[in-house]
């Protein structure tokens, strides 16, 4: 067994960090980090809590990563009164507010600026989506934000197999956790004479995958968080919440 | 960005959640309960074939404070052998990097449940003495709990009393001796009520004043938390007795629960010294008694003796009658 010591990451620098600071390049894809991790779970809340149409919800989600970027709403943002993306959720529906008041909404087009953002797979996802009216606002973009902050972890993970040529630990983990329904995951031996290995070998790349896949999470959060504080509060949201919702945890409040 | 139903952000929630024991003696079996930095899970020691509780850290920080406390409760609690103190047979790191600790699994109800069945306060009571026991014990050793609560007392199901979560404990040896103080805030110290930075440690409504102030803590502190859980405990029995015995108990829930440290008992010995004197119908040192207290109090006491003695009295005096008739 190792030492706990060397298992603990250094101290990183968060997104908000890099956009507080004066380096560009960094801004930059600090920007495009947040972009990354936040719009489709802006886009999907403005579409289901305002029930704004497709072309509106595009153009506020627009609006809003386009304002984030010139004009520096994250410099607002103070770590200590609430997690980041409750401040990004609710700057949103300000702005939806304050567009809808002054009834003077902003088509953005013609020589605006736009972001490359994947709405119509947005808006597929919507529909795909089992979230329903009865979860309230905060649990339905708790939902989104947690299915993006897997969708930047998977990719990770995908990214750091494919360059170290894992190919057949990343195809089980796909093949196997990553698989839509319960009765489409092959058996660890079937798996095991698709890819020609034993079926220990199966057991041991899934445990490797899943770690690695778990310390990409790990990275993504603290990449979506603002500080340690905010981070162990998301980690406690993300692992805990399963366990409450579940009613694996006795006495536990929903 | 790849499109996750639902079904599966559950699954890789679930696999998250779930320690990584490949490589251990241990199984997984079930969760048996989430705490604000980690997870207990029922396993199985495959070598030894008993089950066991693991505890695991669910995520590190990032200057590993928390792996370090968790490492240091297995130790604190390795270093108290107690039949009130649960055992540790194990400590160490997961291939996944988390910090655990192999603990016996204990089966029954903590304290905050239990108290709902107690037929009686005297039942309620002697519970009570049974948690001091593990704790004056831990504390000879110079170790306070800081952290006691309904919650962290559990009723095996044989009936035995154990002082569970030792994940706030402070050792206060200090050049060999006891310090009467420990300092909190310092490095290491992790904190269950509010942020890290403020250096407070303990459960609100439990936790004595001074650790509420972020101030140091002492013996006295763990006599506080054992007063709010006599407190609580009492509340959630039925009354018994006259009044003045009601008057007796909420000065020895007072006492131990002084703002001032220093009004408080100076040992949980003391505290619970008192509450065996209450027990056996003596004086209790934290109620002051009038004359009419104290001998409905005695009379309470010898009741017996002083039947047998009025019986005896009555039979005489009858007889000398009839004798002189």
């Amino acid at each position: 067994m190792q030492q706990a010591a060397d298992k603990f990451p250094v101290t990183r620098h968060s997104v908000i960090a890099a956009l507080q600071g004066e380096d560009p390049a960094r801004r930059s894809h600090a920007l495009e980090a947040i972009t990354a991790a936040y719009w489709k779970p802006i886009y999907k809340h403005l579409r289901l809590r305002w029930e704004l149409g497709v072309d509106d919800a595009q153009d506020l989600t627009q609006e809003f990563f386009l304002r984030l970027i010139e004009k520096d709403i994250l410099a607002g943002y103070d770590a200590g009164k609430g997690r980041l993306r409750t401040y990004l959720r609710t700057c949103a529906d300000r702005l939806f507010l304050n567009q809808s008041r002054d009834a003077r909404r902003i088509k953005r087009g013609g020589e605006a600026a736009l972001l490359n953002l994947d709405f119509e797979t947005a808006e597929r996802e919507l529909t795909q989506a089992s979230s329903s009216e009865a979860d309230g606002v905060e649990q339905r973009f708790e939902r989104e934000w947690l299915r993006s902050l897997f969708a930047l972890a998977i990719e990770r993970v995908q990214q750091q197999y494919r360059v170290a040529r894992k190919l057949v630990p990343l195809a089980l983990f796909e093949r196997y956790d990553l698989a839509e329904h319960e009765g489409s995951r092959p058996t660890y031996s079937e798996m095991a004479e698709e890819f020609q290995v034993s079926v220990s070998d199966v057991t041991n790349y899934l445990a490797a995958a899943r770690r690695d896949f778990r310390q990409c999470v790990l990275d993504q959060l603290r990449d979506m968080t603002a500080t340690e504080e905010e981070f162990r509060a998301e980690a406690r949201v993300l692992f805990g919440g399963l366990a409450i919702r579940r009613g694996l945890i006795p006495g536990a409040r929903k | 960005m790849t499109w996750i139903p639902d079904q599966v952000v559950d699954r890789l929630r679930e696999t998250l959640a779930s320690p990584d024991l490949s490589g251990t003696r241990y199984r997984a079996i079930r969760l048996l309960g989430r705490g604000g930095m980690a997870s207990v899970w029922l396993a199985e020691d495959t070598v030894l074939d008993r089950q066991v509780a693991l505890k695991v850290l669910e995520f590190e920080d990032a200057e590993g404070n928390l792996a370090t406390r968790l490492l240091q409760e297995a130790r604190i609690m390795a270093s108290l052998e107690h039949p009130g103190i649960v055992p540790v047979h194990d400590a160490g790191t997961l291939a996944d990097g988390r910090v655990f600790c192999c603990m016996k699994y204990v089966q029954g109800e903590t304290l905050e449940r239990q108290v709902a069945g107690l037929e009686s306060a005297s039942e309620g009571l002697r519970l009570m003495l049974r948690v001091v026991e593990p704790l004056a014990f831990a504390h000879s050793r110079g170790v306070l709990h800081r952290d006691l609560t309904p919650t962290n007392i559990m009723i095996g199901a044989f009936g035995e009393v154990l002082v569970m979560d030792w994940g706030l404990a402070k050792e206060i040896y200090r050049d060999g001796k006891v310090s009467t103080e420990a300092s909190l805030g310092s490095s290491g110290d992790s904190v269950r009520s509010r942020a890290a930075t403020t250096g407070i440690v303990g459960t609100p409504g439990f936790m004595s004043p001074e650790q509420v102030r972020g101030e140091t803590a002492s013996v006295r502190s763990d006599i506080f938390s054992l007063g709010a859980v006599l407190a609580f405990t009492l509340a959630k029995c039925a009354p018994e007795g006259k009044r003045y015995r009601l008057r007796q108990l909420k000065a020895i829930c007072e006492k131990a629960m002084a703002a001032d440290p220093a009004a408080r008992y100076d040992s949980v010995e003391a505290l619970a010294a008192d509450v065996a004197n209450y027990l056996e119908q003596r004086t209790v040192t934290a109620y002051r008694e009038n004359i009419l207290e104290r001998t409905a109090r005695l009379i309470n006491r010898h009741s017996t003796a002083i039947v047998l003695v009025l019986a005896y009295l009555l039979m005489r005096g009858l007889f000398i009658l009839l004798a002189k008739r």
